[in-house]
């Protein structure tokens, strides 16, 4: 089956030497909802800059549904809607303008771009703005409207360059229902975020990128699975004092618990651990615990791990060229 | 890919935003002109007597229409192309399947339909101060459109390489503008001494001026010929600059 995007050693380097991309590959499956995570300056947005050819590349091949961007640019495009970083449309015109212009650089006719522009407007919620001139929009309805104006074409592959960044908690969810919607309806999805418990809610496979560089491929899942330890938060009754706590987590050699203060255990648990172990040693030391929470998102300690940890691949292969000569 | 959708798209882009400004992009034109056409054809003109065989202001007024022709055919591509570029909004064209071609086109376009309709307005203007003269309707014609042309490409050129607003008004102050009033808008050419004359030959805008004013007045300084074919060497080289740079992405794409 023909991947919804296909990159193979993709390079970039910028006029001034800085190496941004340093031969990527990576595959994305259509139907997918990927995520592709990184620190600032990782090479995230060159990448989508290279794929909807706002960026030239200086190496490699990029295919999106089977059409190479460098022998089947138009085609290529066809099948991209793009949510950039930054907001990028005309602050003077009118939301229904913005929309319907956009259409026709696709060659929507205007009849059904107004039908289009209304079932998107009202979908997020911006109907009610359609004559305002974009200006007027809050930065949430901004993001809405680049949303809108990304499907326009109705497009198979939507890319959103941290589509959620400055949005609220609630504004957000629904975003994440809508781009969830979306994807049921079959279109792939990209998606780079900083919020990384939005990665982990929204998408099936993630790559993550640092300095210009894979570090990793693969499912959500397996991703989630490396993780070693986790950190749970036990909200506990008051009555014991602090001393008697700390007695209490360095008499358990199974379990590593933490005080934080007298009516808060932090507990670390590995992977041979669970949480009964942890509740049974709590009952027999007679503390009742009130409520429980994850100490941080999950992916966010792998993604610190992968990119504190992680040997880049320039220094995996000169690590196997020298073994190599060590060999010979 | 339906080209001609994408190519009305930016063209109507274009219009509207014209439009919408018209106080600023219609208006001082109107206003400028008649300024002009009091100092320079009524007030000064009555005491310099003919020219060319006609009285002074018959003889200025096809040059101050092209001049108004000429700066806002160049300055609503330039102005426009730019914002485009600030404002990011370009991106919208170039992420979407617009050949250079149309995008080249849809500018061009915008900035020949806004220096032909003040060219028309500052025709109505004219027509308080003088009757108008018509020798030969499509030598206007053409003249207007393809002199438009040439600027409005002029204009994307300037804004691709444009990195300020600065920039954008560097161009018409220090070269359209002395190009525009020492290209015998307000006088014929065969006046000035012999080298001056083959000085002023190298000056496009004094082909433009006189193949227009020949169309209202039938009378011109060059060959029209020469002159529709210094036009279209324009024309044709301009449009060729603006299409590598746009394919290379120059200003455009890093």
């Amino acid at each position: 089956m023909t991947y919804a995007l296909e990159i193979s050693a993709l390079a970039k380097t910028y006029k001034g030497g800085f190496q941004a991309l340093k031969g990527i590959d990576l595959t994305v499956s259509q139907g997918d909802f990927f995520a592709l995570l990184g620190p600032n300056g990782a090479g995230k947005s060159t990448s989508i800059g290279v794929i909807t050819s706002l960026v030239n590349k200086t190496g490699g091949q990029v295919k999106v549904f089977g059409y190479d961007i460098d022998t089947d640019l138009e085609k290529a495009k066809s099948f991209i809607g793009l949510v950039p970083q930054e907001f990028n449309f005309s602050q003077f015109e009118p939301l229904i303008n913005i929309l319907v212009n956009q259409a026709g650089y696709y060659g929507v006719s205007k009849t059904v771009a107004i039908e289009r522009a209304e079932k998107y407007l009202r979908q997020l919620e911006l109907w009610d703005k359609r004559d305002e001139p974009a200006r007027s929009l809050s930065g949430g309805m901004k993001r809405r409207l680049m949303i809108a104006r990304a499907l326009m074409h109705e497009p198979k592959m939507l890319i959103l360059d941290e589509p959620t960044a400055g949005v609220d908690i609630e504004l957000r969810r629904s975003m994440w229902d809508f781009l969830r919607e979306l994807n049921q309806q079959g279109i792939t999805i990209i998606l780079t975020t900083h919020y990384l418990e939005e990665a982990e809610m929204l998408c099936r496979n993630i790559a993550i990128i640092d300095g210009g560089e894979i570090v990793e491929d693969t499912s959500m899942k397996k991703l989630l699975a490396q993780l070693d330890t986790e950190t749970f938060v036990f909200d506990i009754k008051a009555g014991k004092s602090i001393n008697e706590l700390e007695q209490f987590a360095e008499q358990s050699s199974t379990i590593a618990y933490r005080v934080v203060d007298d009516h808060t255990l932090e507990v670390d648990l590995n992977k041979s651990q669970n949480l009964n172990q942890a509740f049974e040693q709590l009952i027999a030391a007679n503390i009742e615990v009130l409520s429980m929470r994850n100490k941080s998102n999950r992916l966010e300690a792998l993604f610190v791990s992968l990119i504190n940890n992680k040997p880049s691949k320039a220094k995996a292969k000169a690590k196997q060229a020298s073994a190599a000569v060590g060999a010979n | 890919m339906n080209n001609s959708i994408a190519l009305k798209s930016i063209l109507t882009k274009e219009i509207q935003r014209f439009m919408r400004i018209w106080v600023q992009t219609l208006v001082p034109p109107a206003i400028t002109i008649s300024l002009y056409f009091v100092i320079f054809g009524s007030l000064i003109g009555s005491r310099i007597g003919e020219m060319g065989g006609f009285d002074y202001m018959s003889f200025i007024v096809p040059g101050l229409i092209m001049m108004s022709v000429i700066t806002n055919s160049y300055s609503n591509v330039a102005s426009s192309f730019f914002s485009a570029k600030w404002q990011r909004n370009v991106e919208e064209m170039l992420v979407a399947p617009v050949p250079n071609w149309v995008i080249v086109a849809g500018y061009v376009g915008g900035g020949m339909c806004r220096g032909i309709l003040v060219g028309l307005i500052v025709t109505l203007v004219s027509l308080l101060f003088v009757d108008i003269q018509l020798h030969n309707i499509w030598i206007i014609i053409a003249t207007v459109t393809l002199t438009s042309a040439t600027f409005a490409l002029g204009g994307l050129i300037n804004a691709i390489f444009a990195g300020s607003f600065d920039d954008i008004s560097i161009i018409p102050t220090f070269i359209l503008t002395p190009l525009t009033y020492l290209g015998g808008v307000f006088y014929s050419i065969s006046l000035l001494p012999e080298f001056w004359q083959g000085v002023s030959q190298a000056n496009p805008i004094v082909y433009m001026v006189n193949a227009f004013r020949y169309g209202f007045l039938g009378i011109s300084d060059v060959s029209l010929v020469t002159a529709f074919a210094v036009i279209s060497f324009f024309i044709v080289t301009l449009f060729t600059i603006a299409m590598v740079l746009i394919s290379k992405g120059i200003g455009l794409r890093s």
